[in-house]
Protein backbone atom coordinates (compact mmCIF):
# COMPACT_ATOMS: atom_id res chain seq x y z
CA UNK A 1 0.00 0.00 0.00
CA UNK A 2 1.35 3.42 -0.94
CA UNK A 3 1.85 6.04 1.77
CA UNK A 4 -0.11 8.14 2.44
CA UNK A 5 -3.17 6.07 1.48
CA UNK A 6 -6.18 7.57 -0.29
CA UNK A 7 -8.16 7.24 2.95
CA UNK A 8 -5.45 9.14 4.80
CA UNK A 9 -5.46 11.93 2.18
CA UNK A 10 -9.24 12.38 2.51
CA UNK A 11 -8.87 12.44 6.30
CA UNK A 12 -6.13 15.11 6.20
CA UNK A 13 -8.19 17.16 3.71
CA UNK A 14 -11.11 17.06 6.12
CA UNK A 15 -8.87 18.30 8.95
CA UNK A 16 -7.63 21.09 6.63
CA UNK A 17 -11.17 22.13 5.64
CA UNK A 18 -10.57 21.29 1.98
CA UNK A 19 -12.78 19.30 -0.37
CA UNK A 20 -10.60 17.51 -2.89
CA UNK A 21 -11.88 16.02 -6.13
CA UNK A 22 -10.97 12.44 -7.02
CA UNK A 23 -8.65 13.81 -9.72
CA UNK A 24 -6.88 16.02 -7.16
CA UNK A 25 -6.40 13.07 -4.81
CA UNK A 26 -5.02 10.96 -7.65
CA UNK A 27 -2.50 13.69 -8.47
CA UNK A 28 -1.66 14.48 -4.85
CA UNK A 29 -0.97 10.88 -3.74
CA UNK A 30 2.38 10.44 -5.55
CA UNK A 31 3.34 14.09 -4.95
CA UNK A 32 2.80 13.82 -1.20
CA UNK A 33 4.62 10.47 -1.15
CA UNK A 34 7.67 12.03 -2.84
CA UNK A 35 7.65 15.05 -0.50
CA UNK A 36 7.39 12.77 2.53
CA UNK A 37 10.33 10.83 1.07
CA UNK A 38 12.39 14.06 1.22
CA UNK A 39 11.38 15.08 4.74
CA UNK A 40 11.97 11.54 6.05
CA UNK A 41 15.68 12.40 5.73
CA UNK A 42 15.33 14.20 9.07
CA UNK A 43 14.82 10.91 10.88
CA UNK A 44 18.54 10.09 10.61
CA UNK A 45 19.60 13.22 12.57
CA UNK A 46 20.51 12.63 16.22
CA UNK A 47 18.58 15.29 18.19
CA UNK A 48 18.52 13.60 21.60
CA UNK A 49 20.34 16.44 23.35
CA UNK A 50 18.71 19.34 21.54
CA UNK A 51 16.39 21.56 23.59
CA UNK A 52 13.32 22.48 21.58
CA UNK A 53 12.60 26.04 20.45
CA UNK A 54 10.34 27.43 17.78
CA UNK A 55 12.18 30.72 17.13
CA UNK A 56 15.62 32.23 16.76
CA UNK A 57 15.23 35.81 18.01
CA UNK A 58 15.79 35.05 21.68
CA UNK A 59 12.96 37.48 22.48
CA UNK A 60 10.59 36.61 25.33
CA UNK A 61 7.35 38.13 26.59
CA UNK A 62 7.23 41.11 24.23
CA UNK A 63 4.44 43.33 25.52
CA UNK A 64 3.40 46.86 24.71
CA UNK A 65 2.34 49.39 27.31
CA UNK A 66 -1.22 48.87 28.50
CA UNK A 67 -2.61 52.13 27.14
CA UNK A 68 -5.85 52.72 25.28
CA UNK A 69 -5.57 53.35 21.53
CA UNK A 70 -8.26 54.40 19.12
CA UNK A 71 -9.04 51.52 16.80
CA UNK A 72 -7.30 51.87 13.44
CA UNK A 73 -8.58 50.84 11.00
CA UNK A 74 -12.14 51.33 12.19
CA UNK A 75 -14.31 48.26 12.85
CA UNK A 76 -16.66 49.34 10.04
CA UNK A 77 -13.77 49.60 7.55
CA UNK A 78 -12.74 46.04 8.44
CA UNK A 79 -16.31 44.75 8.26
CA UNK A 80 -16.73 46.22 4.79
CA UNK A 81 -14.06 43.80 3.50
CA UNK A 82 -16.39 40.84 4.12
CA UNK A 83 -18.11 39.24 1.12
CA UNK A 84 -21.05 38.28 3.40
CA UNK A 85 -24.07 40.41 4.43
CA UNK A 86 -23.68 42.70 7.44
CA UNK A 87 -26.35 42.91 10.13
CA UNK A 88 -25.97 45.40 12.98
CA UNK A 89 -22.17 45.62 12.63
CA UNK A 90 -21.83 41.85 12.50
CA UNK A 91 -21.13 39.45 9.64
CA UNK A 92 -24.04 37.14 8.88
CA UNK A 93 -22.46 33.71 8.34
CA UNK A 94 -24.06 30.49 7.12
CA UNK A 95 -25.55 28.46 9.96
CA UNK A 96 -23.14 26.25 11.88
CA UNK A 97 -25.96 23.72 12.29
CA UNK A 98 -26.90 23.25 8.63
CA UNK B 1 23.31 57.44 -18.43
CA UNK B 2 21.07 60.24 -19.62
CA UNK B 3 19.84 60.05 -23.13
CA UNK B 4 19.45 63.70 -24.06
CA UNK B 5 16.87 64.17 -26.77
CA UNK B 6 16.04 67.61 -28.23
CA UNK B 7 17.46 69.33 -25.19
CA UNK B 8 15.35 67.34 -22.70
CA UNK B 9 16.25 64.34 -20.65
CA UNK B 10 14.62 61.35 -22.34
CA UNK B 11 12.04 60.23 -19.82
CA UNK B 12 12.14 56.50 -20.64
CA UNK B 13 15.77 56.30 -19.55
CA UNK B 14 15.02 57.96 -16.23
CA UNK B 15 13.53 54.71 -14.99
CA UNK B 16 16.99 53.13 -15.36
CA UNK B 17 18.45 55.44 -12.71
CA UNK B 18 19.52 54.14 -9.32
CA UNK B 19 17.95 55.70 -6.22
CA UNK B 20 21.19 57.58 -5.53
CA UNK B 21 21.36 59.00 -9.05
CA UNK B 22 17.68 59.94 -9.15
CA UNK B 23 17.83 61.64 -5.74
CA UNK B 24 20.74 63.77 -6.91
CA UNK B 25 18.84 64.88 -10.04
CA UNK B 26 15.65 65.57 -8.08
CA UNK B 27 17.52 67.57 -5.47
CA UNK B 28 19.25 69.68 -8.14
CA UNK B 29 15.89 70.10 -9.94
CA UNK B 30 17.34 68.56 -13.12
CA UNK B 31 14.25 66.35 -13.26
CA UNK B 32 10.86 66.46 -11.57
CA UNK B 33 9.23 63.69 -9.56
CA UNK B 34 6.39 63.66 -12.05
CA UNK B 35 8.83 63.06 -14.94
CA UNK B 36 10.44 60.23 -13.00
CA UNK B 37 7.10 58.60 -12.16
CA UNK B 38 5.84 59.00 -15.73
CA UNK B 39 9.08 57.45 -17.04
CA UNK B 40 8.43 54.33 -14.96
CA UNK B 41 4.78 54.23 -16.08
CA UNK B 42 5.85 54.54 -19.75
CA UNK B 43 8.38 51.76 -19.28
CA UNK B 44 5.75 49.49 -17.67
CA UNK B 45 3.33 50.22 -20.52
CA UNK B 46 6.07 49.42 -23.05
CA UNK B 47 7.45 46.13 -21.70
CA UNK B 48 5.06 44.61 -19.20
CA UNK B 49 2.81 43.09 -21.84
CA UNK B 50 5.67 40.66 -22.44
CA UNK B 51 7.08 40.35 -18.91
CA UNK B 52 3.86 40.27 -16.83
CA UNK B 53 5.47 41.63 -13.67
CA UNK B 54 2.92 44.30 -12.67
CA UNK B 55 -0.46 42.94 -11.54
CA UNK B 56 -2.06 46.11 -10.19
CA UNK B 57 -1.39 49.59 -11.54
CA UNK B 58 -1.74 52.50 -9.16
CA UNK B 59 -0.70 55.08 -11.72
CA UNK B 60 -3.23 57.88 -11.21
CA UNK B 61 -2.56 58.03 -7.49
CA UNK B 62 1.21 57.85 -8.13
CA UNK B 63 1.09 60.84 -10.50
CA UNK B 64 -0.98 62.83 -7.99
CA UNK B 65 1.52 62.05 -5.23
CA UNK B 66 4.40 63.01 -7.55
CA UNK B 67 2.79 66.41 -8.21
CA UNK B 68 2.44 66.94 -4.47
CA UNK B 69 6.12 66.16 -3.90
CA UNK B 70 7.11 68.53 -6.69
CA UNK B 71 4.90 71.24 -5.19
CA UNK B 72 6.82 71.08 -1.91
CA UNK B 73 10.20 70.84 -3.71
CA UNK B 74 11.73 69.22 -0.61
CA UNK B 75 13.87 66.11 -1.03
CA UNK B 76 15.03 65.64 2.54
CA UNK B 77 15.03 61.83 2.35
CA UNK B 78 16.91 59.98 -0.42
CA UNK B 79 13.60 58.18 -1.03
CA UNK B 80 11.45 61.30 -1.48
CA UNK B 81 9.82 61.12 -4.90
CA UNK B 82 11.33 57.71 -5.70
CA UNK B 83 8.86 55.39 -7.50
CA UNK B 84 8.76 51.75 -6.39
CA UNK B 85 6.67 48.61 -6.77
CA UNK B 86 5.49 46.27 -4.04
CA UNK B 87 4.99 42.51 -4.00
CA UNK B 88 1.27 41.75 -3.94
CA UNK B 89 1.32 40.65 -0.28
CA UNK B 90 1.99 44.07 1.29
CA UNK B 91 -1.22 45.74 2.44
CA UNK B 92 -1.57 49.33 1.24
CA UNK B 93 -4.61 51.34 2.25
CA UNK B 94 -7.04 51.56 -0.66
CA UNK B 95 -4.89 49.51 -3.05
CA UNK B 96 -6.01 46.01 -4.15
CA UNK B 97 -3.84 43.34 -2.50
CA UNK B 98 -4.53 39.74 -3.45
CA UNK B 99 -1.38 37.62 -2.82
CA UNK B 100 -1.95 36.64 -6.48
CA UNK B 101 -4.58 34.18 -5.23
CA UNK B 102 -8.13 33.65 -6.44
CA UNK B 103 -9.21 33.43 -2.81
CA UNK B 104 -8.69 37.21 -2.49
CA UNK B 105 -9.88 38.10 -5.99
CA UNK B 106 -13.51 36.93 -5.76
CA UNK B 107 -14.30 40.12 -3.92
CA UNK B 108 -10.99 41.88 -4.48
CA UNK B 109 -9.40 42.57 -1.12
CA UNK B 110 -8.72 46.28 -0.61
CA UNK B 111 -6.97 46.69 2.75
CA UNK B 112 -8.19 49.53 4.99
CA UNK B 113 -4.66 49.90 6.43
CA UNK B 114 -0.96 50.08 5.50
CA UNK B 115 1.78 47.58 6.26
CA UNK B 116 4.45 49.11 8.48
CA UNK B 117 6.96 48.92 5.63
CA UNK B 118 4.83 50.78 3.06
CA UNK B 119 3.84 53.26 5.77
CA UNK B 120 7.50 53.96 6.55
CA UNK B 121 8.22 54.44 2.83
CA UNK B 122 5.22 56.76 2.52
CA UNK B 123 6.58 58.84 5.39
CA UNK B 124 9.83 59.24 3.41
CA UNK B 125 7.85 60.41 0.36
CA UNK B 126 8.51 57.31 -1.77
CA UNK B 127 5.80 56.73 -4.40
CA UNK B 128 4.08 53.37 -4.84
CA UNK B 129 3.32 52.55 -8.49
CA UNK B 130 1.35 49.39 -7.72
CA UNK B 131 1.68 45.69 -7.08
CA UNK B 132 3.92 43.07 -8.66
CA UNK B 133 3.48 39.37 -9.30
CA UNK B 134 4.34 36.61 -6.84
CA UNK B 135 3.73 32.92 -6.50
CA UNK B 136 0.35 32.44 -4.78
CA UNK B 137 0.82 33.56 -1.15
CA UNK B 138 4.60 33.49 -1.91
CA UNK B 139 4.55 29.69 -2.26
CA UNK B 140 6.91 28.84 -5.09
CA UNK B 141 10.29 29.42 -6.69
CA UNK B 142 9.24 30.56 -10.16
CA UNK B 143 6.19 32.86 -9.98
CA UNK B 144 4.37 30.12 -11.91
CA UNK B 145 1.77 29.51 -9.18
CA UNK B 146 0.35 33.06 -9.43
CA UNK B 147 -3.31 33.36 -10.45
CA UNK B 148 -2.12 36.11 -12.84
CA UNK B 149 0.13 33.76 -14.82
CA UNK B 150 3.90 33.50 -14.99
CA UNK B 151 6.31 36.45 -14.94
CA UNK B 152 8.95 36.16 -17.67
CA UNK B 153 12.68 36.61 -17.23
CA UNK B 154 13.80 39.75 -19.11
CA UNK B 155 17.12 38.10 -20.10
CA UNK B 156 15.28 35.23 -21.84
CA UNK B 157 11.50 35.34 -21.88
CA UNK B 158 11.18 31.55 -22.24
CA UNK B 159 12.62 31.27 -18.73
CA UNK B 160 11.22 31.92 -15.27
CA UNK B 161 12.02 35.03 -13.26
CA UNK B 162 12.44 32.93 -10.14
CA UNK B 163 10.23 33.37 -7.16
CA UNK B 164 8.38 34.02 -5.21
CA UNK B 165 9.39 37.71 -5.58
CA UNK B 166 9.71 37.22 -9.36
CA UNK B 167 7.65 40.30 -10.18
CA UNK B 168 9.83 42.45 -7.91
CA UNK B 169 13.10 41.19 -9.48
CA UNK B 170 11.85 41.63 -13.05
CA UNK B 171 10.47 45.10 -12.33
CA UNK B 172 13.87 46.22 -11.00
CA UNK B 173 16.10 44.58 -13.61
CA UNK B 174 13.93 45.73 -16.52
CA UNK B 175 13.75 49.30 -15.13
CA UNK B 176 10.00 49.43 -14.52
CA UNK B 177 10.76 51.11 -11.18
CA UNK B 178 13.75 52.24 -9.13
CA UNK B 179 13.35 49.59 -6.42
CA UNK B 180 10.87 46.98 -5.27
CA UNK B 181 9.84 45.28 -2.06
CA UNK B 182 9.87 41.52 -1.68
CA UNK B 183 9.58 38.86 0.98
CA UNK B 184 12.02 36.02 1.63
CA UNK B 185 11.08 32.90 3.58
CA UNK B 186 13.45 30.39 1.93
CA UNK B 187 15.03 32.32 -0.94
CA UNK B 188 12.15 34.35 -2.36
CA UNK B 189 14.18 37.57 -2.63
CA UNK B 190 17.60 36.05 -3.25
CA UNK B 191 16.74 33.54 -5.97
CA UNK B 192 14.76 35.88 -8.29
CA UNK B 193 17.42 38.59 -7.77
CA UNK B 194 20.01 36.00 -8.84
CA UNK B 195 17.95 34.83 -11.83
CA UNK B 196 17.26 38.38 -13.04
CA UNK B 197 20.60 40.07 -12.37
CA UNK B 198 19.61 42.53 -9.64
CA UNK B 199 20.49 42.83 -5.96
CA UNK B 200 18.29 41.65 -3.10
CA UNK B 201 18.67 41.41 0.66
CA UNK B 202 17.07 38.92 3.02
CA UNK B 203 17.60 40.87 6.26
CA UNK B 204 18.13 39.39 9.71
CA UNK B 205 14.80 37.96 10.91
CA UNK B 206 13.18 40.69 13.04
CA UNK B 207 15.16 43.55 11.41
CA UNK B 208 12.13 44.62 9.32
CA UNK B 209 8.49 44.53 10.39
CA UNK B 210 6.11 41.88 9.02
CA UNK B 211 3.01 43.83 10.12
CA UNK B 212 0.49 44.10 7.28
CA UNK B 213 2.29 41.61 5.06
CA UNK B 214 0.37 38.41 4.34
CA UNK B 215 2.18 35.62 6.17
CA UNK B 216 3.37 32.35 4.79
CA UNK B 217 5.60 31.00 7.60
CA UNK B 218 5.68 33.55 10.41
CA UNK B 219 8.84 32.27 12.12
CA UNK B 220 10.84 32.52 8.88
CA UNK B 221 9.27 35.31 6.77
CA UNK B 222 11.35 38.46 6.22
CA UNK B 223 10.72 41.73 4.35
CA UNK B 224 13.48 43.14 2.17
CA UNK B 225 14.35 45.33 -0.83
CA UNK B 226 15.39 44.47 -4.40
CA UNK B 227 17.49 47.20 -6.01
CA UNK B 228 19.99 47.99 -8.76
CA UNK B 229 22.95 48.50 -6.41
CA UNK B 230 24.01 47.61 -2.87
CA UNK B 231 24.07 51.31 -1.96
CA UNK B 232 20.36 51.51 -2.88
CA UNK B 233 19.69 48.48 -0.66
CA UNK B 234 21.37 50.36 2.20
CA UNK B 235 19.15 53.42 1.57
CA UNK B 236 15.93 51.38 1.66
CA UNK B 237 17.05 49.37 4.69
CA UNK B 238 17.70 52.54 6.68
CA UNK B 239 14.10 53.59 5.97
CA UNK B 240 12.27 50.31 6.64
CA UNK B 241 14.26 48.70 9.48
CA UNK B 242 13.64 48.88 13.20
CA UNK B 243 11.45 47.92 16.11
CA UNK B 244 7.72 47.97 15.40
CA UNK B 245 5.20 47.75 18.26
CA UNK B 246 2.84 46.06 15.78
CA UNK B 247 5.25 43.14 15.16
CA UNK B 248 6.41 41.57 18.42
CA UNK B 249 9.15 39.63 16.61
CA UNK B 250 11.05 42.78 15.59
CA UNK B 251 14.22 43.21 17.65
CA UNK B 252 14.95 46.25 19.76
CA UNK B 253 18.34 46.67 18.08
CA UNK B 254 19.45 50.14 16.87
CA UNK B 255 19.38 50.60 13.10
CA UNK B 256 22.88 51.49 11.81
CA UNK B 257 23.40 54.10 9.11
CA UNK B 258 24.16 51.38 6.60
CA UNK B 259 25.46 53.77 3.94
CA UNK B 260 28.19 55.08 6.22
CA UNK B 261 29.81 51.68 6.70
CA UNK B 262 29.66 50.62 3.04
CA UNK B 263 33.10 51.90 2.18
CA UNK B 264 35.17 50.37 4.99
CA UNK B 265 38.19 48.27 4.01
CA UNK B 266 38.08 44.57 3.17
CA UNK B 267 41.68 43.90 4.22
CA UNK B 268 41.96 41.04 6.69
CA UNK B 269 38.25 40.18 6.54
CA UNK B 270 37.83 36.39 6.79
CA UNK B 271 35.51 34.92 4.17
CA UNK B 272 34.42 31.27 4.20
CA UNK B 273 33.55 29.19 1.17
CA UNK B 274 31.44 26.21 2.38
CA UNK B 275 32.31 22.99 0.55
CA UNK B 276 28.72 21.69 0.90
CA UNK B 277 27.49 24.47 -1.43
CA UNK B 278 29.36 23.01 -4.41
CA UNK B 279 27.39 19.90 -5.33
CA UNK B 280 27.15 17.33 -8.11
CA UNK B 281 24.83 18.46 -10.85
CA UNK B 282 25.37 22.18 -10.38
CA UNK B 283 26.12 24.27 -13.44
CA UNK B 284 29.80 24.72 -14.37
CA UNK B 285 29.07 28.37 -15.14
CA UNK B 286 27.75 28.93 -11.61
CA UNK B 287 30.69 27.20 -9.94
CA UNK B 288 33.20 29.13 -12.05
CA UNK B 289 31.52 32.49 -11.37
CA UNK B 290 31.40 31.96 -7.60
CA UNK B 291 35.01 30.75 -7.39
CA UNK B 292 36.06 33.79 -9.43
CA UNK B 293 34.12 35.97 -6.97
CA UNK B 294 36.16 34.39 -4.17
CA UNK B 295 39.31 35.41 -6.07
CA UNK B 296 38.00 38.98 -6.32
CA UNK B 297 37.65 39.10 -2.53
CA UNK B 298 41.16 37.70 -2.11
CA UNK B 299 42.50 40.40 -4.44
CA UNK B 300 40.78 43.03 -2.25
CA UNK B 301 42.73 41.79 0.77
CA UNK B 302 40.22 39.37 2.29
CA UNK B 303 41.36 35.99 3.61
CA UNK B 304 39.31 33.33 1.81
CA UNK B 305 39.24 29.79 3.17
CA UNK B 306 37.17 26.65 2.73
CA UNK B 307 34.79 25.89 5.60
CA UNK B 308 32.23 23.18 6.34
CA UNK B 309 28.52 23.53 7.13
CA UNK B 310 27.71 19.83 7.61
CA UNK B 311 23.98 20.32 8.30
CA UNK B 312 23.40 21.94 4.88
CA UNK B 313 21.92 18.76 3.40
CA UNK B 314 19.04 18.88 5.92
CA UNK B 315 18.03 22.45 5.02
CA UNK B 316 15.41 21.63 2.38
CA UNK B 317 13.87 18.79 4.43
CA UNK B 318 13.62 20.99 7.55
CA UNK B 319 12.20 23.84 5.52
CA UNK B 320 9.55 21.66 3.87
CA UNK B 321 8.29 20.48 7.25
CA UNK B 322 8.27 23.79 9.11
CA UNK B 323 6.93 25.94 6.28
CA UNK B 324 3.92 23.74 5.39
CA UNK B 325 3.10 23.40 9.11
CA UNK B 326 3.03 27.18 9.51
CA UNK B 327 1.21 27.50 6.16
CA UNK B 328 -1.55 25.15 7.29
CA UNK B 329 -2.06 27.38 10.31
CA UNK B 330 -1.69 30.78 8.57
CA UNK B 331 -3.99 29.83 5.68
CA UNK B 332 -6.79 28.95 8.13
CA UNK B 333 -7.84 32.63 8.16
CA UNK B 334 -8.93 32.44 4.51
CA UNK B 335 -12.38 31.04 5.16
CA UNK B 336 -14.56 33.48 3.22
CA UNK B 337 -15.91 35.22 6.30
CA UNK B 338 -13.88 38.41 6.80
CA UNK B 339 -12.55 38.88 3.26
CA UNK B 340 -12.13 37.33 -0.15
CA UNK B 341 -13.91 34.64 -2.10
CA UNK B 342 -17.47 33.52 -1.36
CA UNK B 343 -19.87 30.81 -2.62
CA UNK B 344 -23.65 30.70 -3.02
CA UNK B 345 -26.15 28.50 -1.14
CA UNK B 346 -23.90 26.67 1.33
CA UNK B 347 -25.52 23.79 3.20
CA UNK B 348 -23.75 24.70 6.43
CA UNK B 349 -20.85 26.73 7.79
CA UNK B 350 -18.50 23.77 7.34
CA UNK B 351 -19.67 23.30 3.75
CA UNK B 352 -19.06 27.04 3.18
CA UNK B 353 -15.48 26.90 4.53
CA UNK B 354 -14.61 23.85 2.46
CA UNK B 355 -16.09 25.16 -0.80
CA UNK B 356 -14.56 28.65 -0.41
CA UNK B 357 -11.12 27.21 0.28
CA UNK B 358 -11.28 24.49 -2.37
CA UNK B 359 -12.39 27.01 -5.02
CA UNK B 360 -10.02 29.76 -3.95
CA UNK B 361 -6.67 28.08 -3.30
CA UNK B 362 -4.43 26.87 -6.13
CA UNK B 363 -2.60 23.51 -6.27
CA UNK B 364 0.65 24.53 -4.51
CA UNK B 365 -1.18 26.16 -1.60
CA UNK B 366 -3.37 23.06 -1.20
CA UNK B 367 -0.29 20.82 -1.38
CA UNK B 368 1.43 22.74 1.42
CA UNK B 369 -1.71 22.87 3.57
CA UNK B 370 -2.01 19.09 3.14
CA UNK B 371 1.63 18.39 4.04
CA UNK B 372 1.46 20.74 7.02
CA UNK B 373 -1.81 19.33 8.33
CA UNK B 374 -0.39 15.81 7.92
CA UNK B 375 2.89 16.66 9.72
CA UNK B 376 0.99 18.26 12.61
CA UNK B 377 -1.64 15.52 12.94
CA UNK B 378 -1.78 13.04 15.79
CA UNK B 379 0.82 10.32 15.37
CA UNK B 380 3.13 12.35 13.09
CA UNK B 381 3.79 15.53 15.09
CA UNK B 382 6.85 14.19 16.95
CA UNK B 383 8.41 12.52 13.92
CA UNK B 384 8.10 15.56 11.66
CA UNK B 385 7.36 18.93 13.28
CA UNK B 386 9.17 18.39 16.57
CA UNK B 387 12.14 16.74 14.89
CA UNK B 388 12.36 19.53 12.28
CA UNK B 389 12.37 22.21 15.01
CA UNK B 390 15.33 20.43 16.62
CA UNK B 391 17.20 20.07 13.35
CA UNK B 392 16.58 23.77 12.80
CA UNK B 393 18.59 24.46 15.95
CA UNK B 394 21.44 22.27 14.71
CA UNK B 395 21.49 24.16 11.39
CA UNK B 396 21.65 27.46 13.29
CA UNK B 397 24.48 26.04 15.40
CA UNK B 398 26.37 25.19 12.19
CA UNK B 399 26.37 28.88 11.31
CA UNK B 400 27.26 29.99 14.86
CA UNK B 401 30.33 27.75 14.79
CA UNK B 402 31.30 28.89 11.30
CA UNK B 403 31.09 32.55 12.33
CA UNK B 404 33.64 31.86 15.08
CA UNK B 405 36.14 31.18 12.29
CA UNK B 406 35.06 33.59 9.53
CA UNK B 407 33.40 37.01 9.31
CA UNK B 408 31.18 36.16 6.34
CA UNK B 409 30.30 33.22 4.10
CA UNK B 410 29.87 33.27 0.31
CA UNK B 411 28.13 30.73 -1.91
CA UNK B 412 26.10 30.44 -5.09
CA UNK B 413 22.47 31.59 -4.78
CA UNK B 414 21.15 28.73 -6.95
CA UNK B 415 22.79 25.63 -8.44
CA UNK B 416 21.83 26.73 -11.98
CA UNK B 417 20.79 29.92 -13.79
CA UNK B 418 17.06 30.51 -14.50
CA UNK B 419 15.25 27.38 -15.70
CA UNK B 420 12.72 27.12 -18.54
CA UNK B 421 9.06 27.92 -17.82
CA UNK B 422 7.23 24.65 -17.08
CA UNK B 423 10.46 22.67 -16.47
CA UNK B 424 9.32 21.41 -13.04
CA UNK B 425 5.61 21.05 -13.77
CA UNK B 426 4.17 18.10 -11.85
CA UNK B 427 7.40 17.58 -9.89
CA UNK B 428 7.18 19.58 -6.65
CA UNK B 429 10.33 18.01 -5.19
CA UNK B 430 12.47 19.18 -8.15
CA UNK B 431 11.03 22.66 -7.59
CA UNK B 432 11.75 22.56 -3.84
CA UNK B 433 15.38 21.57 -4.49
CA UNK B 434 15.87 24.86 -6.38
CA UNK B 435 16.10 26.46 -2.91
CA UNK B 436 18.82 24.10 -1.67
CA UNK B 437 21.38 26.88 -0.90
CA UNK B 438 18.77 29.29 0.47
CA UNK B 439 16.85 27.16 3.01
CA UNK B 440 19.53 26.97 5.75
CA UNK B 441 19.91 30.74 6.45
CA UNK B 442 16.27 31.31 7.52
CA UNK B 443 16.66 28.53 10.09
CA UNK B 444 19.35 30.66 11.77
CA UNK B 445 17.64 34.00 11.10
CA UNK B 446 20.82 35.40 9.53
CA UNK B 447 21.06 38.03 6.76
CA UNK B 448 21.99 37.05 3.20
CA UNK B 449 22.55 39.24 0.15
CA UNK B 450 22.15 38.15 -3.47
CA UNK B 451 24.01 40.11 -6.15
CA UNK B 452 25.20 39.51 -9.73
CA UNK B 453 28.59 37.79 -10.06
CA UNK B 454 28.64 36.69 -13.68
CA UNK B 455 26.71 35.35 -16.65
CA UNK B 456 26.30 31.88 -18.10
CA UNK B 457 27.53 31.05 -21.60
CA UNK B 458 23.97 31.54 -22.80
CA UNK B 459 23.81 35.03 -21.27
CA UNK B 460 21.82 34.37 -18.09
CA UNK B 461 22.72 36.15 -14.83
CA UNK B 462 24.39 34.24 -11.99
CA UNK B 463 23.89 35.26 -8.36
CA UNK B 464 26.39 35.35 -5.50
CA UNK B 465 25.13 34.90 -1.94
CA UNK B 466 26.88 36.69 0.95
CA UNK B 467 25.86 35.65 4.48
CA UNK B 468 26.73 37.26 7.81
CA UNK B 469 25.91 36.69 11.49
CA UNK B 470 22.55 37.73 12.97
CA UNK B 471 22.09 41.56 12.99
CA UNK B 472 25.22 42.04 10.84
CA UNK B 473 23.25 43.16 7.80
CA UNK B 474 25.66 46.10 7.51
CA UNK B 475 28.65 43.77 7.17
CA UNK B 476 26.96 41.83 4.40
CA UNK B 477 26.18 45.07 2.56
CA UNK B 478 29.75 46.32 2.98
CA UNK B 479 31.14 43.13 1.43
CA UNK B 480 28.60 43.27 -1.39
CA UNK B 481 29.45 46.91 -2.07
CA UNK B 482 33.18 46.13 -2.23
CA UNK B 483 32.47 43.36 -4.75
CA UNK B 484 30.26 45.66 -6.79
CA UNK B 485 32.97 48.35 -6.89
CA UNK B 486 35.51 45.79 -8.12
CA UNK B 487 33.30 44.25 -10.83
CA UNK B 488 30.88 45.38 -13.53
CA UNK B 489 28.31 42.59 -13.49
CA UNK B 490 25.59 44.80 -11.96
CA UNK B 491 25.97 47.32 -14.79
CA UNK B 492 24.84 44.93 -17.52
CA UNK B 493 21.41 45.91 -18.78
CA UNK B 494 18.63 43.79 -20.23
CA UNK B 495 18.04 44.19 -23.98
CA UNK B 496 14.26 44.36 -23.69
Amino acid sequence: MSFPSTTEIYHVAKLARLTLTDAEVERLAPELASIIGVIDLLKEVDTKNVILTAQNTGLTNVLREDTLRSPSPSPDALLSCSPLPLVQHQIQTPSAHG
Amino acid sequence: MDNVCHGRVHTTMLSALTITEAHEKLRKKEISTEELVRACIDRIEAVDGILNAVVHRNFERAVEEAKMVDATGEFSSPLTGIPYLTKDVFCEEGVPTTACSNILRGKTYIPPFDSTTTKRLKTCGAISLGKVNTDEFTMGCSTETSCHGVTRNPWDTTRVAGGSSGGSAVAVSSNECLFALGTDTGGSIRQPAGFCGCTGLRPTYGRTSRYGVMSMASSLDTIGPLCKTVEDIAIVMEAISGKDPLDATTGNVPVPMYRQTLKSAMKGLRIGLPKEYFIDGMSDDVERAVREAANVFASLGAIVSEISLPMTKYGVATYYVLVPCEVSSNMARYDGIRYGHTVENPESLLDYYERVRSDGFGPEVKRRIMIGTFALSAGYYDAYYRQAQKVRILIARDFEEAFQKVDAIISPVSPTPAFTIGAHEGDPVAMYLEDIFMCPQPMAGIPALSLPCGFSKSGLPIGLQIMGPQWEDGRVLKIGHAFEQATEWHERKVAI
